[in-house]
């Protein structure tokens, strides 16, 4: 049932159905709380297609001939080496610099400059150190001296198990902690596309896998679509549907992770890990 | 040793700045009275504070020292908004900034005091020569420093602000400027500096009242306690304008951790 909700198409049911049995098994307290919160958006992810996509920085090409199809609600993880252009990808889809060459689409409209449909989380938290944690998501309320803005900026913290620092400055708390604040501040608009240039990159590894349980567990519960830059293979399979490596400007592999979630560091996984691993570290196509 | 120190006087933390300025006095007034400094190159401490008070009672004193603050507060207040406006300019439009800064740049290179004989000629020995002195003076820390502070705003916050729809004015009000803001305060407390300075030259060549007046006066009738006196008042308001400066920092950069961010903002608003 659960490789059967990543298609992100399922009936409103199915979602409520799964939820249900989710709460039963692991965490159920804390499910039941963030069902409350939050309510249920099922299927609005956005789709992303990409058709020979090129981006040149002042003739040096760095992105050469991107195919490739993001399906609503899908959670794409790309890999590749330092410097291949996957984070310069990344910019593209979100609207932050703009392609030379090849058409970009997000729900079938050319993409044109950022929208508030989508949301970027970046290597580095950036939480505006002189506003409080709840101010701080406000920014992501597209209304934010409308009545109700507040509300919802406290739901967002509750949803990454914030809401007791409200009133805190950003400096006081920790790295992982202010990731949080930034994902709340991201969700609070409620965005279609959540792009993810490594967000977990400079976190601690217990940090870090607890922040990539909360984004698996808010994403299945809000059905974006989602597309994490990552250089960590293992982080890549355990988040996403689909792992597409980039080379040399280029989609290399591009290979679907058929592994039911939470998925678990078994046999099958490290099977996974190893293939993509194997292919990155191909000799032939190293540049050192 | 410190820490009996510490138990006999519990309160020696707050103590402890002012140690060095009551020991000289007591040297000094002790120096004085026991002949080893004549009365005629500096009167002792005692005699200072009783010029002062007479001084105090005549109304003499009160005079002057609103006359100064008056015109450094006037100067300072327009020579200030001249540079914060300049430097938001210049900060904000590459054109602005190309057209203007070379210019701001010579004249900053100028010593403003260089102008004083100018500005005689000018104003005279009115008031329009001491406010002019002091806000050409106190301009350019506050230009350069607010200029330097909207440059060095992080470009990733601005970046971010950019991915939550914050353009034009709402990206610079809520961004820019109060990145800006811990730079344009060093500017200030610069510029308060300056400020004194420039006035205490000015006064004391061309004026018929204030501190800096006050002062040659008394040198004009060798009344020396006078003049221990004013120089005493300087200082004084010299710590004034820097406190001033600090209570705006605590102030405003409240979320700075170097100013306390230990404290929460929901508990600092009230203050």
């Amino acid at each position: 049932m659960a490789s059967a909700f990543r298609r992100g198409n399922l009936a409103f049911e199915d979602v409520f159905r799964l939820n249900v049995a989710e709460a039963a098994d692991e965490a159920p307290a804390e499910i039941a709380q963030w069902e409350i919160a939050v309510p249920q958006h099922p299927g609005t992810g956005m789709t992303v297609e990409l058709d020979g996509v090129a981006k040149s920085f002042a003739d040096q090409p760095v992105l050469r001939d991107i195919r490739l199809s993001i399906r609503a609600g899908e959670f794409v993880a790309i890999v590749g080496r330092s410097g291949c252009g996957k984070s310069t990808l990344l910019r593209l889809i979100a609207g932050l610099d703009r392609a030379t060459g090849g058409t970009l689409l997000r729900d079938g409209t050319p993409v044109n400059g950022i929208s508030p449909d989508t949301r970027f989380m970046f290597q580095e938290a950036r939480l505006l150190p002189w506003k409080s944690v709840l101010d701080n998501v406000l920014i992501g309320v597209t209304d934010p001296d409308a009545a109700s803005a507040k509300m919802k900026a406290h739901a967002a913290l509750k949803l990454v198990g914030l809401e007791d620092r409200a009133d805190d400055w950003p400096s006081v708390l920790s790295g992982g902690q202010r990731q949080r604040v930034a994902l709340a501040r991201a969700l609070v608009g409620n965005p279609r596309l959540l792009l993810f240039d490594e967000p977990l990159g400079a976190l601690d590894a217990l940090t870090r896998l607890e922040m990539q349980r909360l984004i698996e567990r808010l994403w299945r519960q809000r059905g974006f679509t989602a597309v994490l830059v990552t250089h960590d293979v293992s982080e890549a399979v355990t988040l996403a549907d689909r792992v597409v490596l980039i080379e040399q400007g280029r989609v290399a592999m591009d290979l679907p992770i058929d592994l039911p979630r939470p998925r678990a560091r078994d046999g099958g996984f490290v099977r996974y890990e190893q293939r993509i691993l194997d292919r990155v570290m191909t000799p032939g196509d190293s540049w050192s | 040793m410190l820490r009996v120190a510490r138990r006999l006087f519990p309160r020696s933390g707050k103590l402890l700045p002012w140690l060095i300025p009551l020991a000289v006095l007591v040297v000094w007034q002790w120096f004085g009275s026991i002949g080893w400094i004549p009365e005629r190159t500096l009167p002792t401490p005692s005699r200072v504070l009783a010029a002062g008070f007479r001084l105090l009672l005549d109304g003499e004193l009160i005079q002057a020292m609103l006359v100064s603050t008056w015109r450094a507060l006037v100067g300072f207040a327009i020579g200030g908004s001249i540079g914060f406006v300049l430097g938001l300019l210049n900060g904000v439009l590459p054109l602005s900034e190309k057209l203007t800064d070379s210019t701001i740049q010579m004249i900053r290179n100028i010593p403003h005091l260089a102008m004083i004989p100018l500005v005689i000629a000018w104003f005279g020995i009115d008031e329009e020569a001491k406010i002019f002195l002091v806000a050409l003076g106190v301009l350019f820390p506050i230009y350069l420093n607010t200029l330097h502070g909207i440059r060095s705003v992080d470009p990733g916050l601005i970046e971010m602000g950019r991915v939550y729809g914050l353009r034009g004015w709402k990206l610079y009000r809520k961004v820019v400027l109060p990145g800006a803001l811990p730079s344009v305060l060093v500017g200030v407390r610069f510029a308060l500096g300056i400020m004194w300075l420039t006035l205490i030259v000015a006064e004391t060549i061309a004026a018929d009242s204030g501190i800096g007046y006050m002062a040659m006066n008394a040198r004009e009738f060798f009344q020396l306690d006078v003049v221990v006196l004013t120089i005493l008042l300087y200082a004084l308001l010299g710590k004034l304008s820097d406190l001033i400066a600090k209570w705006l920092e605590r102030r405003w950069l409240k979320w700075h951790p170097h100013f306390g961010a230990a404290t929460s903002p929901s508990k600092t608003s009230s203050a």
